[in-house]
């Protein structure tokens, strides 16, 4: 039977229609996924903000809950000595991921984007590291960063009692040796992502702005970089999100401890480390789940209504 | 100066054309100015992995004699068997599977459920439903891990199915969770895919009859195959890589996946790197293959998800 275009009218009337199986088979199929969205996701993000204004020690049951107030989060900015670290290294770890993995990524895949030889294997190479998940590219950094055993170390001639390099232990350095085994990873999925967008770029638009005299620096500034809009707001989102879930390297390498310090070790510090403090531990995750809302709540909103519009 | 004033002159004859695609590559020190700037940067970048690789190939004894940057002594795999053997792997790879795959499989399930709903129907809620899902698979683990510890930890389950008797140290809970959060990103791009199907289609089959759940499940669900493909990829590695969950809701040692469980053998087992190298490399495999053998759809689940941002 073919279809026939239906006026927008009987179309609606017809969508009303549904039977009563349908009616329920769409509801489950809808309300399952949602169910378990909502209880295992959004339900802990509420709990977590109202945990924040209570005392309570893991152990207990609802009954040792006390409320406290803002006594928590007077603790946490007054006197509590490892948050001003974490914070200071999550905004690090942010600036860091905006300035370097992020306009690198984009200058490779610019670079690989021209009709070179071989381009396929330099984008392997580079997004190599994208696969492998961030608790090995701990591992990766503890192999290459060790002391006496590390690559780095070893070729720069500072493997040796008298001029050791303590690249992980020296709480002023380990954060860097991290963050550049972050970016290794990082770059090359912002790479990716950028080379998707740019292969969405008219080839011809670049080619009349060469004929016309533009310089590959005008004819990227004018052409591709305001095509390439919406994969700089996915690139904008991924770098912040990526900054802020950072936890998995710095726990391999000693937990999030001296000089490693960041929100999401503290929180997980809190709550299976020796000494249980659900409150407290709550009142760091409502910082950390404020400032990522802050960013994902605009996204998604100017995305699924721009998305209705069309 | 905008793409229009660029745009505006349309001479591009065939020569003209040609002309311009060789400007675009460069002229030819400068092509060969950026073949060794990116065969530098991917030395650079491969040189981790290899230098794990190589320490993995040679016994300990040598490497403390001739130091780790050097060549000489021998090369085996000694260190992979040792690894293998006194920690367990094969052990912590069974678990990754009993996580893994049914998470994966539900996750594709329910998600692609609810993306029929949200992208072939036009339900009021379907914008808010939408939102929900995404931003949630956006949130860090850790803004919500500490009431959801306590939900685990309270929650009983009968012994066969937990060690602790509840839902933390089960792998029913960690495969629930990842279920829960891995779902906001698949119904994300799978509802986008979906409406690229033309709405003619199930139009026909409701014409004809069809329910709405065969719509979904013979007409829409095989046209997705390619999404669904790029999406199992991209979520077997996720999945199969993640750390942060198996390591809080899991405490048992044993029942730990391979990606968290290593975490502890270093500190039991290993004392040194050249076995950590080995051990790397093994824990690595699976996502090795997805790198040389599903590239291809690994990268194209990444940017389902980011071209529609």
């Amino acid at each position: 039977m073919s279809a026939i275009p239906l006026s927008p009218h009987r179309r609606r009337k017809r969508l009303m229609r549904y039977t009563k199986r349908d009616r329920t088979a769409l509801t489950l199929m809808a309300g399952v996924p949602l169910l378990l969205s909502i209880a295992f996701v959004w339900l802990p993000a509420l709990a977590t903000v109202a945990l924040s204004f209570f005392n309570w020690t893991g152990i207990g049951g609802f009954s040792d809950m006390k409320a406290a107030g803002f006594e928590n989060y007077r603790i946490i900015f007054t006197i509590y000595p490892q948050f001003p670290p974490a914070i200071e290294h999550n905004l690090l770890w942010l600036g860091v991921f905006f300035f370097i993995p992020a306009p690198f990524g984009l200058f490779l895949a610019v670079q690989l984007n021209k009709q070179i030889r071989a381009s396929r294997i330099y984008q392997s190479i580079l997004f190599l590291p994208v696969v492998l998940s961030l608790a090995l590219v701990g591992f990766m950094t503890e192999l290459v960063f060790s002391p006496t055993q590390g690559l780095v170390n070893n070729l720069t001639g500072h493997a040796g009692q008298n001029n050791l390099i303590d690249w992980l232990g020296n709480p002023r350095l380990n954060i860097w040796a991290v963050l550049i085994m972050a970016c290794w990873r990082q770059t090359g999925y912002v790479m990716i992502l950028f080379l998707a967008g740019l292969k969405s770029v008219d080839p011809s638009l670049q080619e009349a702005a060469s004929l016309d005299g533009a310089n590959e620096w005008q004819a990227f500034r004018h052409v591709v970089w305001p095509a390439l809009r919406p994969i700089n707001i996915v690139v904008v989102v991924v770098t912040v999100i990526e900054s802020l879930r950072a936890f998995d390297i710095v726990y391999i390498i000693n937990q999030g401890t001296n000089g490693l310090q960041l929100l999401s070790t503290l929180i997980t510090a809190n709550i299976i480390g020796e000494t249980s403090r659900i409150g407290f531990g709550s009142a760091l995750a409502t910082i950390l789940l404020v400032i990522s809302l802050a960013f994902v709540l605009p996204y998604v909103y100017t995305t699924f209504r721009k998305d209705n519009r069309s | 100066m905008t793409a229009a004033t660029f745009t505006g002159g349309q001479a591009s004859t065939e020569q003209g054309a040609a002309q311009a695609r060789k400007k675009r590559r460069g002229s030819r020190p400068m092509r060969a100015f950026l073949h060794c700037f990116l065969i530098v940067t991917c030395v650079v970048w491969i040189a981790p992995v290899l230098y794990a690789l190589y320490t993995s190939l040679r016994p300990y004894a040598d490497t403390a004699v001739h130091g780790y940057v050097s060549v000489g002594g021998h090369y085996n795999l000694s260190n992979y068997t040792t690894a293998w053997n006194e920690a367990d792997l094969p052990l912590y790879f069974k678990n990754s599977a009993i996580i893994t795959i049914p998470a994966l499989l539900i996750t594709l399930w329910l998600a692609s459920m609810a993306a029929f709903v949200v992208a072939r129907h036009s339900f009021k809620l379907n914008l808010l439903m939408l939102m929900i899902f995404t931003a949630g698979n956006l949130l860090p683990q850790q803004a919500i891990i500490t009431p959801l510890y306590k939900l685990y930890i309270t929650i009983p389950l009968p012994a066969s199915l937990s060690d602790s008797g509840h839902l933390d140290d089960s792998f029913l809970g960690l495969i629930l969770i990842h279920v829960a959060f891995q779902t906001g990103f698949c119904v994300f791009v799978l509802s986008n895919f979906m409406r690229t199907v033309p709405v003619e289609i199930t139009e026909a089959a409701r014409v004809d009859g069809a329910s709405e759940w065969r719509q979904y499940w013979q007409v829409v669900l095989p046209l997705c195959r390619p999404a669904l493909a790029a999406l199992a990829t991209l979520e077997f590695t996720w999945i199969y890589n993640d750390f942060f969950w198996a390591t809080v809701l899991m405490q048992t040692g044993s029942n730990r996946p391979i990606t968290a469980a290593l975490n502890n053998l270093t500190g039991q087992f290993f004392t040194d790197n050249n076995l950590i190298s080995a051990a790397s490399m093994i824990v690595a495999l699976p996502t090795l293959v997805v790198f040389f053998a599903l590239q291809r759809q690994f990268v194209s689940g990444l940017t389902l998800g980011a071209n529609k941002g």
